[in-house]
């Protein structure tokens, strides 16, 4: 076997492209290959499926035991419960009230992260000036400090500015840790459009706001997609800064989720549970299933340093 | 305008730095808010609370200097340590288990199979959700009467015992499996970027002198993907000392201190025990552990160009 390949290989390699592979199908090494993918599907998969099937049971079929069973009478309770009438506390009005937050935190820190990282990024790439490479050095360090090192300065910060507590403040603090990542992606793509563009412009007399507004942007538009993404997920996710910064009316929804899951009071009803965590998780995949290769990217250009 | 077009004109890129205060001052102004989150919110907000750690801060931040007495009381306290401990633990296998499933799956993928497409979003979708989403998810996975250690005993094993959430010894363990399920998709892109960069000259030539395929990504291809292996590891390991979300959603640090980690420590004793100055010392302690795992990476990424 091995022998008659060493001899074929110079004379197929000399031919360029080989005629068709033999047909091997069920070889050891396919079984193999096709046999462990499958089992780490199955680890990747089972959990959301469970999920989803605990979440339209009721709560009897649940107590007779298998998770994995699909459900013998399709429920949709305890979505509207999760949604609607799920306590933390004394409040029972359900994790409508997280995912509204989520959304009102979720819409100024996306427009304001990206505007601000796309301007910091095109500034790095064609206006650079004494020490911005400094300050983007800082950025690039700063993006793998423990969040948990800066969090008082900045609670001290926002109580100074009168915006502890406040969404608002919660929107600054996203605005600038989601900077990192997101200056480094505009950067690199900047800096990857011909330098000519830039100088034709430049010779009829466009400043840094109109090559900007007028050439950049439009250019720009999958990039913008992708920064977009990147944020979503990130700021829809976070706990921290909002469990942080924020008092239990304002919590968005992942916090929320936690403290109606958590509960030590009451009945633990598992399908309420269940229909919750896939609430908040809804965002972020389909976030993740619609915009299939672009989020790909995204974590790739968070990867791959600059 | 001229003139600036002119010296434009004659240097080597538009990006030559200016020598003038007033040039390019739009993207000075620009440059605003980057400047002020670098300094002060990352380089102000650091050197604030490493300044601090060295104080009796108790329910409010004082400068009254106690010297090294956070640190020494930090280390004697059994919490801690059992913290350290833990996230040692998760850390060690964390990495290991996630380099070498992200790299079997990377190279799996790489062998031309069918449904890539699909397989590659089946072990990624985790990674888009949130460590609560996941730390609540086999949290109800792992509960003992009702979840998989039920199923393996209705199906007749009735000794059957997989309970890592209620046990103090296995309980990271428990915290692993979730982990691992969320971030190991990631790595598997970052590595199979990396495959696909790999010349197929190689495998060609390695297929010549009759090299096995195992053999081949062993001493050939791991070898080569090292800048790959350097960076992932970087990734893992500054995600493994931020480890908290997932902790707090799956087991609250129960049973007892048995999952405590550093960065739940950081913040009980700074929102929850009134104890800022044991708060900043054990984060300092974080930054510490994050500057020992940046600081050889930096040098070997960065060492050789001369970079800004």
């Amino acid at each position: 076997m091995a022998n008659s390949d060493t001899m074929a290989a110079p004379a197929a390699l000399a031919a360029g492209p080989r005629g068709p592979k033999p047909k091997r199908r069920m070889t050891r090494g396919n079984i193999m290959v096709y046999g462990t993918l499958f089992i780490f599907a199955l680890y990747y998969a089972l959990p959301l499926y469970v999920m989803v099937v605990t979440s339209l049971k009721g709560m009897p079929e649940i107590r007779m035991g298998n998770i994995f069973a699909p459900p013998m009478e399709v429920t949709f309770e305890p979505w509207v419960k999760a949604w609607s009438q799920a306590c933390t506390g004394i409040n029972c009005d359900g994790l409508s009230r997280g995912f509204w937050n989520s959304v009102r935190i979720l819409i100024p820190s996306l427009i304001l992260s990206v505007a601000v990282a796309s301007v910091n990024g095109y500034a790095l790439s064609m206006w650079k000036f004494k020490g911005s490479e400094v300050f983007f050095g800082i950025l690039m360090i700063g993006a793998f400090i423990p969040y948990q090192v800066m969090l008082y300065p900045i609670v001290i910060l926002l109580r100074e500015a009168g915006l502890y507590g406040s969404l608002t403040g919660l929107v600054l603090v996203h605005v600038a840790f989601g900077m990192p990542i997101n200056t480094l992606l505009f950067r690199n793509y900047f800096a990857s459009i011909p330098e000519e563009l830039f100088k034709a412009a430049r010779v009829d007399g466009a400043g840094f706001w109109a090559i900007f507004f007028k050439i950049m942007l439009p250019m720009s538009l999958p990039i913008f997609v992708v920064s977009l993404i990147i944020q979503v997920t990130g700021i829809w996710n976070d706990f921290l800064f909002g469990a942080s910064f924020t008092g239990p009316d304002l919590y968005p929804m992942t916090v929320q989720l936690n403290n109606i899951v958590n509960s030590v009071q009451g009945v633990k009803e598992y399908n309420v549970n269940m229909a919750a965590t896939l609430l908040t998780g809804l965002v972020p995949l389909t976030i993740y299933f619609v915009s299939g290769k672009l989020f790909v990217r995204g974590i790739a250009a968070g990867a791959v340093k600059g | 305008m001229a003139l600036s077009e002119a010296t434009d004109a004659g240097q080597a890129g538009p990006t030559k730095k200016p020598t003038r205060i007033f040039k390019n001052m739009a993207s000075k102004i620009a440059a605003v808010p980057m400047v002020f989150t670098a300094l002060v919110i990352f380089v102000g907000g650091t050197v604030w609370t490493i300044v601090y750690s060295f104080t009796s801060s108790g329910l409010l931040p004082r400068l009254k200097w106690v010297g090294l007495d956070q640190y020494e009381r930090l280390w004697g306290s059994r919490k801690w340590l059992v913290s350290i401990e833990n996230l040692a633990i998760y850390g060690f296998c964390s990495l290991i288990l996630t380099l070498v499933i992200g790299f079997t799956l990377a190279a799996l993928l790489d062998r031309k199979v069918r449904g890539e497409g699909a397989l590659r979003t089946i072990f990624l979708y985790p990674f888009a959700l949130s460590f609560i989403v996941t730390g609540l998810i086999w949290q109800w996975i792992l509960n003992p009467e009702l979840g998989l250690q039920s199923v393996v005993r209705g199906m007749g094993w009735e000794s059957f015992t997989f309970d890592p959430l209620n046990n103090a010894s296995l309980v990271m363990f428990g915290l692993l499996i979730a982990g691992l399920w969320q971030g190991t998709g990631l790595i598997m892109c970052i590595m199979l970027a990396g495959l696909r960069g790999i010349d197929e000259d190689i495998w060609k030539a390695a297929r010549v002198d009759g090299i096995g395929t195992v053999k081949t990504y062993i001493r050939v291809i791991i070898p080569m993907m090292r800048p790959v292996f350097v960076t992932s590891l970087v990734l893992i390991g500054s995600g493994i000392v931020k480890l908290y979300d997932l902790v707090v959603a799956q087991t609250s640090g129960g049973p007892g201190l048995s999952s405590q980690v550093p960065a739940m420590y950081v913040m009980t004793s700074m929102f929850g025990g009134q104890n800022l100055g044991q708060g900043f010392a054990a984060s300092t302690m974080m930054l510490v552990s994050v500057v020992i795992i940046l600081v050889p990476w930096a040098i070997l990424e960065f060492g050789g160009k001369k970079r800004g």
